[in-house]
């Protein structure tokens, strides 16, 4: 089964969000989107998503145009976590869960419903919450509910929004390995729009780099992570090594930081402040 | 720690058969108030005098000996039509409010937030002052009336919503503008009413009451309210969904504009329906739901059917009382729902122990 993402444009209004974008995914394959705040990388998974209203035969699965398909079918293909979760009245982690299983049932629940849910739960590692109330959740809980959520639609295309920016460092790295160990059997593939650089470098079988609402770069990390790349979408300069593994490795170099420093004194009535770096 | 699969079905299932026995519960709490409240009056014919008045008539096959003629026209022409009334009234206005709540994200949505209670006084007072004026008042001249204004307040809201992309703000944003504007217009009408016959019968139908409550209102009320409740917890999952908000649930494959349109008829309807008969009956629609998410949680399958049992119960409890509490007078049961139902929710807000909103 292949994602094709033909030729998609996009505009609020007359705002235009995302140009000319080409991608395809296979089964298999974690595919990130990288690129700065407003690049258009939350808009292009929701349209990919159908969330957002594209024009015909933008976004195919396996040559058919799916903005033909029925919403509950497409539900049933694509599964997707946005980057915040509401929940206007709170419902049990179970209950949340069982959410995903909504393309699949009409009103009474059914066993396979039911294993789906319980097995998802457990597979996350978070069936000791099962009976908790969502919204009081942490941020980690509530992110691996959300998953488990899309897991239980069970969509050969998982499209998450961010799924790491909020977590700390160990709940980043365990819900990337959760995705990374998704595509292992190569029957699901997964999109998912990232911020922090390294992490995308290290999971990601490919990337795809917007500015402005267009593919600056795509290919392997080691490809689109470059200097170069990176100061001409972000407008900062990095060091770029590699790790043992060949991923490269991005290191900011803050060279405008005096530039700030100093113009704190117009604004605020303070000295700049010298300040020391511990080791130095 | 429980975690494995089949301690998690197990423990679902067990969540699911305490949410049954908590409706069960309630329902049977329901029918002891209703029988409770069918001996108790001015003239008050005992419990069993009132089951076999029932019986009597609804099982005529069966050949009870007939009671007394006093104890038949109290019970079946007088008390059990209004006991009925508020059962189906409380039923269909909390079914209505829980519904509309969850399907516009809200917890503060109710027929008075969305323009629905004040177009119904509009229509009614408009029908008062033509009747009071033109001819003699015609019971049905100002249901009728009452209920095709609610259909009409439906109408503008959803063409404004419309315009703003059907966002749940904009339906609720439209509801108050529209219900403000209806609210204007009843003053003006009692303003320039000519009579104050006329003024009096309208501040009187906007209060609300079940003492016009007869076998023939009853009739007409009951298979609407029945079949918008069925209609309402049929779609229960497409309303759990829509709390998780629009985007999330067009990834689940719901149409949620589709889904909101629809329930935006079959609320006011309903709604309409109920109180075009009985005057403005408000608080219970607002406040029965919330009542029933602290007892049984937000699962809409479980808390239509919970809300509805729940605002019968508070509308007979309320109707009960202010049939009572100052004999010979009666108070409305517009107002006695607040007054007992204000601090009775204020309780349980207080002592709650599962969240039901945020």
């Amino acid at each position: 089964m292949k994602l094709t993402v033909n030729n998609l444009s996009f505009s609020y209004a007359n705002v235009s969000i995302l140009k000319n974008i080409d991608l395809a995914v296979g089964l298999g394959e974690l595919v990130s989107i990288v690129g700065p705040n407003g690049s258009g990388k939350s808009t292009l998974l929701k349209c990919i998503n159908h969330i957002l209203k594209t024009r015909q035969n933008s976004i195919l699965i396996d040559g058919r145009d799916t903005s033909k398909f029925d919403i509950k079918e497409l539900s049933k293909l694509m599964g997707y976590v946005p980057q915040t979760s509401i929940s206007a009245f709170p419902f049990t982690v179970f209950d949340v869960v069982m959410m995903g299983r909504k393309p699949y049932i009409h009103w009474s629940i059914g066993e396979r419903d039911n294993e789906i849910v319980a097995q998802m739960l457990e597979f996350l590692g978070i069936g000791h919450l099962a009976m908790r109330q969502f919204p009081e959740l942490s941020g980690g809980e509530q992110q691996k509910v959300i998953i488990a959520r899309a897991l239980a639609q069970q969509s050969q295309f998982l499209l998450l929004d961010e799924p790491t920016s909020s977590l700390d460092i160990k709940h980043q790295l365990e819900i990337l390995c959760i995705l990374t160990g998704l595509t292992q059997s190569k029957e699901r593939a997964v999109i998912v729009t990232m911020h922090d650089l390294n992490l995308a470098s290290r999971f990601s079988d490919h990337m795809i780099m917007l500015k402005k609402g267009a593919i600056y770069a795509r290919g392997k990390p080691e490809d689109v992570l470059t200097a170069q790349s990176i100061e001409d979408v972000y407008g900062i300069k990095a060091d770029v090594s590699l790790s043992n593994s060949g991923k490269p490795i991005i290191t900011p170099i803050v060279s405008n930081f005096n530039e700030f420093t100093s113009r704190i004194s117009l604004f605020f009535e303070e000295k700049p402040k010298e300040i020391k770096h511990e080791n130095t | 720690m429980t975690t494995t699969t089949a301690d998690l079905k197990k423990l679902y299932n067990k969540d699911r058969k305490k949410k049954i026995l908590v409706i069960f519960s309630i329902f049977l709490a329901l029918i002891t108030t209703a029988l409770i409240s069918l001996s108790l009056g001015a003239a008050s014919p005992r419990i069993g005098e009132a089951i076999t008045v029932i019986f009597y008539k609804w099982f005529p096959f069966l050949h009870i000996d007939p009671p007394s003629s006093l104890a038949i026209t109290i019970i079946w022409t007088i008390r059990l039509p209004r006991i009925v009334m508020a059962l189906i009234a409380g039923a269909g206005l909390a079914a209505a409010g829980a519904t509309m709540q969850g399907i516009l994200r809200n917890p503060l949505v109710s027929s008075y937030v969305l323009g629905i209670s004040s177009a119904a006084g509009f229509g009614a007072a408009l029908a008062i002052v033509l009747g009071v004026s033109v001819a003699a008042l015609s019971g049905y001249l100002v249901v009728g009336n009452a209920f095709i204004f609610c259909l009409l307040a439906m109408v503008i809201v959803y063409m404004i919503a419309r315009v703003r992309g059907m966002s749940s703000e904009s339906v609720i944003l439209a509801g108050v503008a529209v219900g403000f504007l209806f609210s204007a217009l009843i003053s003006l009408i009692q303003y320039i009413s000519p009579t104050s016959n006329a003024v009096q019968a309208i501040v009187f139908w906007l209060m609300g009451g079940l003492h016009t409550a007869t076998w023939q209102n009853i009739l007409l009320c009951f298979p609407l309210v029945a079949v918008a409740v069925i209609l309402m917890v049929l779609q229960a999952w497409n309303i759990n969904v829509m709390s998780m908000g629009e985007e999330v649930a067009v990834s689940l494959g719901v149409n949620s504009k589709r889904v909101l349109a629809i329930n935006m008829v079959l609320e006011t309807t309903v709604t309409a329906g109920i109180i075009a008969f009985t005057g403005i009956i408000g608080f219970v629609d607002l406040i029965a739901p919330h009542i029933a998410r602290m007892f049984i949680g937000n699962d809409y399958r479980y808390l239509i059917p919970c809300s509805a049992l729940m605002g019968a119960f508070m509308l007979l409890a309320a109707d009960t009382v202010g049939r009572l509490i100052m004999m010979p007078t009666e108070i409305p049961v517009g107002i006695v729902t607040s007054l007992l139902g204000v601090p009775f929710f204020i309780y349980l807000l207080v002592r709650k122990r599962r969240r039901s909103f945020n």
